[in-house]
């Protein structure tokens, strides 16, 4: 600490001369993040907050969905027991189970799709193993959405 | 818990882990589902042959561990959605889960006879 007061000097020694006074001001240094008018419109979307309202909407209709279904394949008239090609046939016979179903396959693919996504974010620590996983994860839940919306719309109760 | 870490145990970590391990259980069995429902697609009798295993007292088990899994699930997430909606949630987080746990052991012994009934008449004679 210099006891020398006469003098303020704004720069160290160690610093060196500056550069800069009343007349010769330093340019001007944009705040960090501000956005100008290089910076694209929108530099990231709401996907993620959108992501998270849905884990939470499509939660509370999967949990009516899911155990209702649950009830009518496990628990009620005989249970597991009599679940066969004819007990489906009678389901899928009318429309009111196949957009139950149909609403239930798509919730319950994307509910746990995302819930995946957060989970390979979470684990997966190179950039590269995050790429095949979530690559792994789309494939499979786009194929699986496919399938099961090509089985419930396809049905066919006389194929034999 | 060791310095350093955002891991606090307790209830709500604890309910965090389980609640990721049953949704990863959940959705494994769910793709599996959809491919053996697709087999009505195939002919009445291979369905019939991949749904006759699900009616084995082994696969019985299996099934009332996922009815175990998709009820916590289920209870936790509406917990989550308390705490994150209602003003007093996260103040309630503990006492919401056990309630959430309290519930889910009714449910499950209200279930053991539906799902594990017919194994058990089959292991053990009529």
């Amino acid at each position: 600490m210099s006891s020398d007061t006469s003098s303020p000097k704004v720069v160290g020694d160690v610093e060196g001369v500056s550069l800069y006074d009343v007349d010769n001001p330093a340019p001007y240094i944009e705040a960090p993040r501000k956005r100008t008018g290089k910076t694209p419109r929108s530099t990231r979307g709401n996907f993620e907050m959108v992501a998270w309202l849905f884990m939470r909407l499509s939660g509370i209709v999967l949990v009516v969905l899911v155990i209702g279904h649950l009830l009518i394949q496990l628990v009620l008239d005989g249970g597991v027991s009599k679940i066969g090609f004819a007990f489906v046939a009678g389901r899928w016979a009318s429309p009111f189970w196949q957009v139950w179903d149909l609403l239930m396959l798509w919730l319950a693919m994307l509910h746990g799709g995302n819930g995946l996504r957060t989970v390979i974010n979470d684990y997966a620590e190179r950039a590269n193993t995050r790429l095949w996983l979530k690559g792994l994860l789309y494939t499979a839940t786009v194929f699986t959405i496919l399938l099961g919306t090509l089985v419930i719309f396809t049905f066919d109760p006389n194929i034999r | 818990m060791p310095a350093g870490t955002l891991y606090r145990g307790r209830e709500g970590m604890w309910s965090w882990v389980a609640h990721r391990v049953t949704g990863v259980l959940i959705f494994f069995f769910l793709f599996v589902h959809v491919l053996d429902t697709a087999l009505v697609r195939v002919s009445p009798e291979a369905y019939d042959d991949v749904v006759a295993t699900y009616k084995t007292p082994i696969v019985a088990l299996l099934e009332y561990g996922l009815v175990a899994a998709i009820l916590f699930h289920a209870l936790n997430g509406l917990r989550v959605i308390a705490v994150d909606f209602w003003s007093k949630g996260p103040r309630y987080q503990k006492q919401m889960l056990w309630t959430v746990v309290g519930i889910w052991i009714v449910l499950m012994v209200g279930a053991l006879y539906p799902v594990l009934g017919h194994a058990y008449l089959e292991l053990f004679g009529k």
